[in-house]
C-alpha cells in the first residue's frame, strides 16, 4: 500500500483557549495537487505549520511521508515557501545565488557549502524562474517581484518531492505568475511532485489542481474545482453569486 | 617614541593581540546579530555582566569567574523568553538588562556603595589586559571562525528566514544556543578592552560599516572584521599617543569608519 504524502486525522489547534482549526481531515498522494484557499485567517498558515511540524496540534495527527513531522528526518524531500520572511531585512547582505543556494542544504550531508556539482541545480533553478542575469545582486536591491521569484526558486533547486508554497505568486505579475503556475504543472504532471499551494486567488489554481480545500477553521470542502463550481452545498454556503464569483463565471451570472 | 619603541611594550603588544581577535568575534558575531534584530543583545549582557561583576566582588571571588556562567545563562533566558513568553527580542532583550542593572546597584549597595573595581568594568582598560586574557581572546576567535566555518550555510539560513531554515531540517534552537552563547563570552571579554558602557558598539558599528559596502554575505563579515581590527589597532596606537581613553577613541573611529562608508555609498548611488 503506497504511503501517502501527507495524511491529516481530525487535526484541531488552538491559540489562547480560541479554536483555530478544528477537526481537519484529508489525504494527499504522491502527485497530488492542493489548492489550498479560504479568507483570511482561516487557519490555511497555520494548517501548513502544523504539517511541517512547526507547531503542535491540541487533537488529532499529522503524518508526513508516513512518519510523526516532530521526527521527520527526510527534509531534503520538501521545499517550502512560506508566507513572508518575518526577519526579511531590506539591507540583507546575500546575492540572489547565495539566496538560491539555501535551498539545497536539506540535500547536503557535509560540506554544506555548495560546490561546483551544484551548479546544474542552481542554474536550471535560476533559468525557470528567469533570475539568471540578477544572480549577483544582492536580494535587499531587488523589487518584491524578483525577490520572490528568488524565494520559488530557492524553493524548487533541490527537485523536492513536496513543494509547500504559502501565497506564492504575491507580488508577481501577471506573466511571471502565469508562467510560474506552468513550471508548477510541469513539475507535477512530469516529475510527480506533490504540491500544497495557499492562494487567494481561487479562480488561477482551479485551472491548474487537482483539488481545492476551502479552510474556514474547519474544511469547507475537500473535492476537484468543477464540483466545487457545481457544488448545491457551497451555493447554500457562498450563496449563489459568491460561489460564481469565485469560479469566475460572473459573466454567465449576469447574462442571466 | 618610534613605531618600534611604541610595539616593544609588552602591555601593547598585548593589547594589540587580544583586541585584533575580540575585534573579529565582535564583527562576525555582530553581522548576525544586527541582521536579525538583536543588535542591543551586547548592550543587554553588558548589562548583566555589571550585575554578575557586582555579585562577584560582593563574593569576594573572581568577577570573571562569575560573569561567564551568568552572562551565558543570561543570554539563553533572552532566546527561551523571545520563544516561550512570545516576546519580540528588544523586549527580553530589556527584561534581562534591567534585571543585570538592578541587581548590580542593589548589590553594589548592600555591600556598602560603589567601589573602585566596580567602575573600572564599566570604562575597561585594554593596556591592563592580562596574558590569560590574550590567550582567552585567541582561543574563542578560534573557536568561532571553526564553527563559522563548520555551520555557515546553516547560519546564513537561519538569519536570512528561521522558518524556511526549520523546514531545510536544520536544528534552529542547536544553532540559536551557539550564537548566543559565543555572544556572551565574547561580552564578558571585550568588558576589559572597551568596558562595559561600550561594549555593544563593537558588537553594531563594524557591521553596519559593512552593510554599506556588502557585495555578499562572505564579503560583509570579511569587511566587518577589517573595520573592527582597523578601530582597535588605531584606536589603541592614537589613544596611546594622544593620552586619550581608548575605549572611547576606538569606538570613536568605528563611528567614523561608518560615517565613511555610509558617504561612500551614498555617493556611489
Amino acid at each position: 500500500m503506497p504511503i501517502e504524502v501527507i495524511s491529516v486525522d481530525g487535526l484541531s489547534f488552538q491559540y489562547n483557549a480560541v479554536d483555530v482549526l478544528t477537526d481537519i481531515s484529508f489525504d494527499l498522494g504522491e502527485g497530488g495537487y492542493i489548492g489550498l484557499v479560504g479568507p483570511n485567517g482561516s487557519g490555511k498558515t497555520t494548517l501548513i505549520k502544523l504539517l511541517l511540524g512547526f507547531i503542535q496540534p491540541a487533537k488529532g495527527a499529522v503524518r508526513l511521508f508516513g512518519a510523526d513531522p516532530a521526527g521527520f528526518r527526510d527534509w531534503h524531500k520538501i521545499g517550502y515557501l512560506p508566507q513572508k520572511i518575518v526577519s526579511f531585512n531590506p539591507n540583507f547582505p546575500a546575492t540572489v545565488k547565495e539566496i538560491v543556494a539555501l535551498g539545497l542544504l536539506s540535500r547536503k550531508k557535509f560540506s554544506k557549502m555548495p560546490g561546483k556539482s551544484d551548479e546544474p541545480a542552481l542554474s536550471h533553478a535560476m533559468e525557470l524562474m528567469d533570475i539568471t542575469n540578477i544572480k549577483n545582486k544582492l536580494i535587499g536591491e531587488l523589487s518584491g517581484g524578483q525577490q520572490q521569484r528568488a524565494l520559488i526558486a530557492k524553493a524548487i533547486v533541490s527537485e523536492p518531492e513536496l513543494l509547500i508554497l504559502d501565497e506564492p505568486t504575491t507580488a508577481i505579475d501577471p506573466e511571471t505568475r502565469e508562467k510560474f503556475f506552468s513550471i508548477l504543472k510541469e513539475l507535477n504532471e512530469q516529475k510527480r511532485v506533490t504540491i500544497i499551494i495557499i492562494t487567494h486567488d481561487t479562480g488561477t489554481i482551479g485551472k491548474y489542481a487537482s483539488k481545492l480545500l476551502y479552510l474556514d477553521k474547519k474544511v469547507i470542502f475537500y473535492g476537484s474545482f468543477e464540483s466545487f463550481c457545481t457544488s448545491g452545498e457551497m451555493s447554500d454556503y457562498f450563496g449563489e453569486y459568491s460561489q460564481h464569483l469565485i469560479c469566475h463565471r460572473h459573466d454567465a451570472l449576469n447574462r442571466r | 617614541m618610534n613605531i618600534f619603541d611604541f610595539l616593544s611594550h609588552g602591555f601593547i603588544q598585548k593589547a594589540l593581540i587580544a583586541g585584533s581577535f575580540i575585534a573579529v568575534l565582535c564583527s562576525t558575531l555582530g553581522v548576525f546579530l544586527v541582521l536579525r534584530r538583536l543588535s542591543l543583545i551586547g548592550d543587554g549582557l553588558a548589562h548583566v555582566t555589571f550585575g554578575s561583576i557586582a555579585l562577584g566582588l560582593f563574593l569576594k571571588s573572581s568577577p570573571v569567574y562569575v560573569a561567564v556562567p551568568v552572562v551565558m545563562l543570561s543570554s539563553l533566558g533572552i532566546m527561551k523568553l523571545t520563544k516561550k513568553a512570545r516576546l519580540y527580542g528588544d523586549a527580553a532583550i530589556g527584561i534581562v538588562s534591567s534585571l543585570g542593572i538592578a541587581g548590580g546597584v542593589l548589590l553594589a549597595s548592600i555591600a556598602g556603595g560603589f567601589n573602585v573595581d566596580l567602575f573600572s568594568y564599566l570604562f575597561g582598560n585594554i593596556l591592563s589586559i592580562s596574558v590569560e586574557e590574550v590567550a582567552a581572546s585567541i582561543v574563542l576567535s578560534v573557536m568561532l571562525i571553526a564553527v563559522i566555518i563548520f555551520f555557515y550555510q546553516e547560519l546564513l539560513s537561519i538569519t536570512f528566514d528561521e522558518e524556511s531554515a526549520k523546514a531545510s531540517g536544520i536544528n534552529t534552537e542547536r544553532i540559536n544556543s551557539i550564537l548566543v552563547i559565543f555572544t556572551a563570552l565574547t561580552v564578558v571579554l571585550a568588558m576589559k578592552m572597551v568596558g562595559i558602557m561600550l561594549v555593544s558598539a563593537l558588537l553594531i558599528i563594524p557591521s553596519i560599516t559593512a552593510l554599506q559596502m556588502a557585495k555578499s554575505f562572505k564579503s560583509t563579515m570579511i569587511l566587518a572584521s577589517v573595520a573592527g581590527v582597523m578601530s582597535v589597532v588605531l584606536g589603541i596606537c592614537i589613544s596611546f599617543a594622544a593620552d586619550l581613553p581608548t575605549g572611547a577613541t576606538i569606538v570613536l573611529l568605528n563611528i567614523l569608519f561608518f560615517i565613511a562608508a555610509f558617504i561612500y555609498k551614498t555617493l556611489k548611488s
